[in-house]
């Protein structure tokens, strides 16, 4: 039963002004700037004295003022005149306030458009008439769309360039539009425009008779306010979870914010992936009335009736209108890493509250955003192309689709320290294959694999050993384990039995999975590890135990083969080329230990 | 949810974005109204506690009513205040005369990237309301920051979680990307994260909530009888006051309303170069 009571004790009402964020984008030098300049000053949404100083300070430094030096307040910006980074300015029509965000345009500084847009809830898409359509009109255009801004007004600017030409509009529009169609993106309107002029900005022009629509400023106040979406069912994701027991609080809070939909004391919820369940047993709050319910929108915390074990990332839901769980998804996304996104490799995956590491299993297409054309490399993506993907994380998680949920259905991906990549969940997947209990297997925190083998003294290792039917192997691995561990190191020994490494059918959770799970555990905990493979004639074990996600960590392997080539290191031989040793099984029980203890000693020292 | 609520949720789910992220975390405390109103958001989003140290940095110049109000607060809300001061400057005779940016650079800058690394002297609010030593010398990764958007042009271009270098620099022609509300909390060796949940709110949105929340904001904003009242907190010799009848938080919200005057106007720093803050906050300013 999920009570869906009418949120009751909401602040009193509207004290304040409604406000709207708005991103102004577009392509470079098509004048973003000054059409934000000039609207603040018409609208005289700017203390006039600031724009004397400015001009003041053009005339001392020999420039022509500009609108856009208002907002351009940096530096080097005022100096190149170009926009650097998303600057925030506040605004304000007959109707409510705005945040005007003006994103530059220049491709350089395309994660610097995205981070403004993405706190935009509506655009404005200028294009130079003089110059028409180009590649960032078509790319911003694109980046909105995936944003999932829906409310777009078209500017065509610098009209008088062109001498008020309908003509010239007509053909834009007509160019822009098509493009905006195969996007899936309906503008509000089309303005015909003269930023540094001011004509059709916050009123008509007679520059232009033959244009009945819209001013910029009458577009921008039409697009709606987006209300939280309490009608949505609950999500809340886990942010924190609370006990602040040394100052005598004895609650258990979690705190989170309400994405979608309103909860009320007495629901019963589900946390996801876990799929634990509870019931609301208050709702905490300090410096405000008791509150029975809260809704979408509002940062606040619950407590619970039995305590049950919840963690950051979790998505609590009402228990009937659960979220997703997977460890796959289909994805769409924007790349602005430095090094290209490439497939196989490994990056942090963030949603609303959730981390986690995932792999790109697969790029089904890889474009160019600005042609929306194939990128011509399908194995990875590079800066600003964007992308259709496949990720798989290493541990479920809860998460919906990105037309039924916002907050819960994208995200990040970050490379190194910084976020590299955002993106919408189109669907979720089955769940991967069994090579998954190695990915699963422990999250690197801060006490990671590096920290623990510098405590340890050396690197950490797999070593597999492949028995013979004389059980040489076992007997090899014994002696190893005794004289590392002797010799001061971090070792761990295991006897496998052939269940534990047989391959089975994809998507099941067989003996051998646990075992590289196991596996994987150990070698990031910073141990050696020596596992014997019980013999096999058909060579089925050959790749027992390859561990493909920790390829950092040396991995070698040691067959017994009569008349097996290698008699000792040769001097001067890199190993790391070769580490499938073969062994003749006649050599004496304590030559074998010593060839290979000395080759293991190069690489943990390496 | 009306906006000042909107903006409230907002600054919450930041601050405890970075409680969650940073394990030496702090909260610059200026004193002054919007640091005032995001240590009250500190306890919203606490519910009623104040999980992190306050770090004032008292340039030995600050209008004294301010001191004796922040100690005053610190024991009645069971804060952990830290005060941080570049004692050597101090020593050596600095103050505003020899250049106001040199004095800001000295006493603010330099005490500031000391007091967060932990070079510099820490002192810590005792229950007995004095200051010792503060045995916590390890250096502060993450720093929350009352900085708003709408104060002056550089601060409109700050991300929520916004890097600093080694020299505790900020690389405002490089800022990492930021959308959805996932911020920066991975960092280098070395380098701290500035954290601001005041960006969206402005000067009349700080007032507004303050009249809402009933705050208790220190009382040099109001008009004590003589007709004048601040309206931006610094030190004593560099901090005008203006000509204003206002004595509440809703007077104040009516004469913003109509002004023409910039928040800053009476802090002289800022008339030094047209640049000051810009360059200021380059080198590690608040």
């Amino acid at each position: 039963m999920s009570a869906q009571a009418p949120a009751a004790a909401e602040s009193p009402g509207e004290a304040t002004r409604e406000q709207m964020n708005i991103v102004i984008v577009g392509h470079v030098d098509h004048g973003k700037s000054t059409l934000v300049g000039r609207l603040l000053a018409d609208t005289e949404s700017i203390d006039p004295a600031k724009i004397e100083q400015v001009r003041e300070l053009c005339a001392r430094q020999g420039k022509r003022f500009e609108y856009a030096f208002l907002l351009d307040a940096l530096e080097a910006e005022r100096d190149q005149g170009i926009t650097i980074d998303a600057a925030r300015c506040f605004f304000r029509s007959d109707l409510r306030d705005y945040i005007l965000i003006d994103a530059p345009g220049h491709i350089e500084f395309l994660k610097n458009m995205i981070s403004g847009a993405a706190r935009a809830e509506a655009a404005v898409l200028l294009i130079d008439a003089a110059e028409g359509v180009r590649e960032n009109s078509r790319r911003h255009g694109y980046m909105l769309g995936l944003l999932g801004i829906r409310q777009v007004v078209v500017a065509v600017n610098k009209l008088d360039m062109v001498g008020y030409d309908r003509a010239v509009f007509d053909r834009i529009e007509a160019e822009y539009r098509a493009f905006l169609t195969r996007i899936d993106l309906e503008p509000a309107a089309f303005v015909p425009v003269s930023a540094l002029a001011g004509d059709n900005l916050i009123g008509p022009s007679e520059k232009t008779p033959w244009y009945d629509g819209p001013s910029v400023l009458a577009a921008v106040d039409a697009f709606a306010k987006a209300p939280a979406p309490a009608e949505k069912p609950l999500r809340m994701p886990v942010q924190d979870v609370y006990r602040f027991n040394r100052e005598g609080d004895t609650r258990r809070i979690i705190a989170g914010r309400i994405t979608a939909g309103r909860l009320s004391v007495g629901d019963d919820v589900v946390f996801e992936p876990s799929g634990k369940r509870t019931r609301i047993a208050s709702i905490e709050g300090f410096s405000e009335p008791t509150r029975l319910s809260v809704e979408a929108g509002r940062s606040t915390g619950i407590t619970m009736t039995e305590q049950i074990y919840v963690a950051r990332g979790d998505v609590m839901a009402h228990a009937d209108r659960p979220p997703r769980v997977s460890n796959r998804l289909r994805a769409n996304l924007f790349w602005l890493g430095r090094q290209p996104l490439r497939r196989g490799r490994t990056y942090k995956l963030k949603m609303a509250t959730f981390s986690g590491l995932c792999e790109v299993e697969q790029l089904i297409e890889v474009m160019d955003a600005s042609a929306l054309s194939d990128a011509g490399h399908p194995d990875r993506v590079e800066r600003h192309e964007v992308a259709e993907v496949v990720l798989r994380l290493r541990r479920p998680m809860a998460c919906d689709l990105s037309h039924e949920f916002v907050e819960t259905s994208r995200f990040v991906l970050v490379d190194g320290y910084d976020v590299a990549g955002g993106g919408i969940v189109r669907d979720v997947l089955a769940a991967g294959d069994e090579d998954d209990a190695v990915r699963w297997t422990t999250e690197v925190g801060a006490i990671n694999r590096p920290l623990r083998e510098a405590k340890h003294g050396h690197r950490a290792l797999l070593l597999v050993l492949h028995d013979d039917l004389d059980q040489n192997g076992r007997a090899l691995a014994a002696a190893l384990e005794e004289s590392l561990w002797t010799g001061g190191k971090s070792v761990y020994r295991l006897d496998l039995a052939p269940g534990d490494v047989q391959k089975v059918g994809p998507g099941e959770l067989a003996p051998r999975s646990i075992t590289l799970g196991l596996v994987a555990g150990l070698l990031n905990a910073g141990q050696i590890v020596i596992a014997t493979v019980p013999w096999s004639d058909d060579h089925t074990h050959d790749e027992a135990l390859r561990m493909p996600g920790l390829d950092v960590v040396p991995q070698c392997q040691v067959r017994f083969r009569t008349g097996g080539d290698d008699q000792g290191p040769v001097a001067g031989e890199s190993l790391d080329d070769d580490r499938d040793w073969a062994l003749d099984p006649s050599l004496e029980p304590r030559a074998l230990h010593d060839v290979i203890k000395r080759r293991l000693e190069r690489l943990l020292a390496g | 949810m009306d906006h000042l609520a909107r903006l409230e949720s907002q600054s919450v789910y930041i601050l405890r974005e970075a409680y969650k992220s940073f394990k030496n975390l702090c909260m610059l405390w200026s004193i002054g109204k919007d640091s005032t109103v995001m240590l009250w958001l500190a306890r919203k989003a606490f519910f009623g506690h104040v999980p992190f140290p306050l770090v004032h940095i008292d340039t030995s110049y600050k209008i004294p009513s301010m001191i004796a109000y922040r100690d005053k607060l610190a024991l009645e809300w069971n804060l952990t205040m830290v005060v941080g001061q570049n004692e050597e400057a101090l020593a050596d005779g600095m103050n505003h005369t020899r250049g106001r940016l040199t004095c800001c650079t000295a006493l603010k800058t330099r005490a500031l990237k000391q007091t967060l690394d932990g070079t510099g002297p820490r002192y810590r609010l005792m229950p007995d309301g004095r200051y010792y030593p503060d045995p916590n010398r390890e250096p502060y990764t993450g720093v929350i920051v009352g900085a708003r958007g709408d104060e002056e042009g550089s601060r409109s271009k700050e991300r929520y979680f916004s890097p600093r270098g080694v020299d505790n620099d900020w690389d405002l022609d490089d800022q990492p990307p930021e959308l959805w509300n996932q911020f920066k909390t991975d960092f280098a060796p070395g380098t701290h994260i500035r954290i601001h949940p005041l960006l969206d709110w402005t000067e009349i949105n700080i007032w507004e909530y303050i009249e809402r929340e009933n705050i208790p904001i220190i009382d040099l904003y109001f008009d004590r009888g003589n007709g004048r009242r601040y309206r931006s907190l610094g030190c004593d010799p560099c901090t005008a006051d203006v000509r204003s009848r206002a004595c509440t938080p809703g007077e104040i919200i009516t004469e913003l309303k109509v002004t023409n005057v910039a928040e800053r106007s009476g802090r002289a720093q800022d008339q030094e170069d047209p640049h000051a803050m810009e360059k200021l906050r380059r080198d590690g300013y608040m």
